[in-house]
């Protein structure tokens, strides 16, 4: 094994779409597995190409990392929650 | 504290939570499911939401207005659900010594909430359709399934 590769690390994250986005994707939630160090804009790639309903959303959409917004550059950890969010319409 | 709930919300409630014999003013603003002009058609609107995150927003959010608006208290509800025309889906109080403060305060939330807060909205339509609508208000996406 050559030194300088790193040794990823596994970690699962949950992700929670809503509204337009679960009815896009077809669920409300899963579970991705990726390797660390990982961005949610990881986690949003692997969505896009491991659900087919999924290659509609956005390739930056808002999103959301343990329940705050987050830049598509923040980097997640195992057990994060990561949610996909359709722009917000509330009010 | 929970911020949501999905029966009819009520004003009288909310503004006896920020009610003191040390304010002087008071501002309540109602957001209502309308049918007007730009809409014509609309039944109803069913609200959702990112539900464990509305809760930490709305409290991030009335921790920024206290810290804008100290002498302030704020209140604020946000229903979901299906809500008919003419029903309010957010109510907010926000009380001060002074009006002005009360007036900015409630201005503020109102603004962050459709700004920050997770909450869509979905057209429920006279003729049976339902539309997903857009932050600016408008409708642009019809689901496929409907």
């Amino acid at each position: 094994m050559p030194a300088t590769v790193d040794s990823a690390t596994p970690a699962t994250v949950r992700v929670r779409f809503f509204a337009r986005y679960a009815e896009l994707v077809g669920r409300s939630e899963a579970a991705v597995s990726l390797s660390l160090p990982a961005t949610v804009g990881d986690v949003v790639r692997r969505v896009r190409e491991d659900f087919p309903g999924a290659r509609a959303l956005p390739e930056r959409p808002l999103a959301a990392v343990n329940l705050k917004q987050a830049k598509l550059d923040a980097r997640v950890q195992d057990g994060d929650e990561v949610a996909l969010l359709p722009p917000i319409a509330g009010g | 504290m929970t911020y949501l709930t999905r029966d009819p919300l009520s004003v009288d409630r909310l503004v006896a939570e920020v009610a003191s014999p040390t304010f002087g003013g008071t501002c309540i603003f109602l957001g209502t499911v309308r049918n007007g002009a730009d809409e014509q058609g609309v039944a109803a609107i069913e609200y959702s939401a990112y539900e464990e995150m509305v809760e930490a927003e709305f409290g991030r959010l009335l921790a920024d207005a206290r810290g804008r608006w100290p002498e302030a208290r704020i209140a604020v509800r946000h229903r979901l659900g299906t809500i008919p025309v003419g029903e309010a889906s957010i109510a907010i109080a926000a009380a001060a010594p002074h009006r002005a403060q009360a007036f900015e305060a409630c201005r503020y939330v109102i603004e962050e909430v459709k700004r920050r807060v997770p909450v869509w909205k979905k057209e429920l339509r006279v003729d049976g359709s339902e539309i997903w609508v857009d932050p600016s208000g408008r409708p642009t996406t019809k689901p496929s399934h409907v």
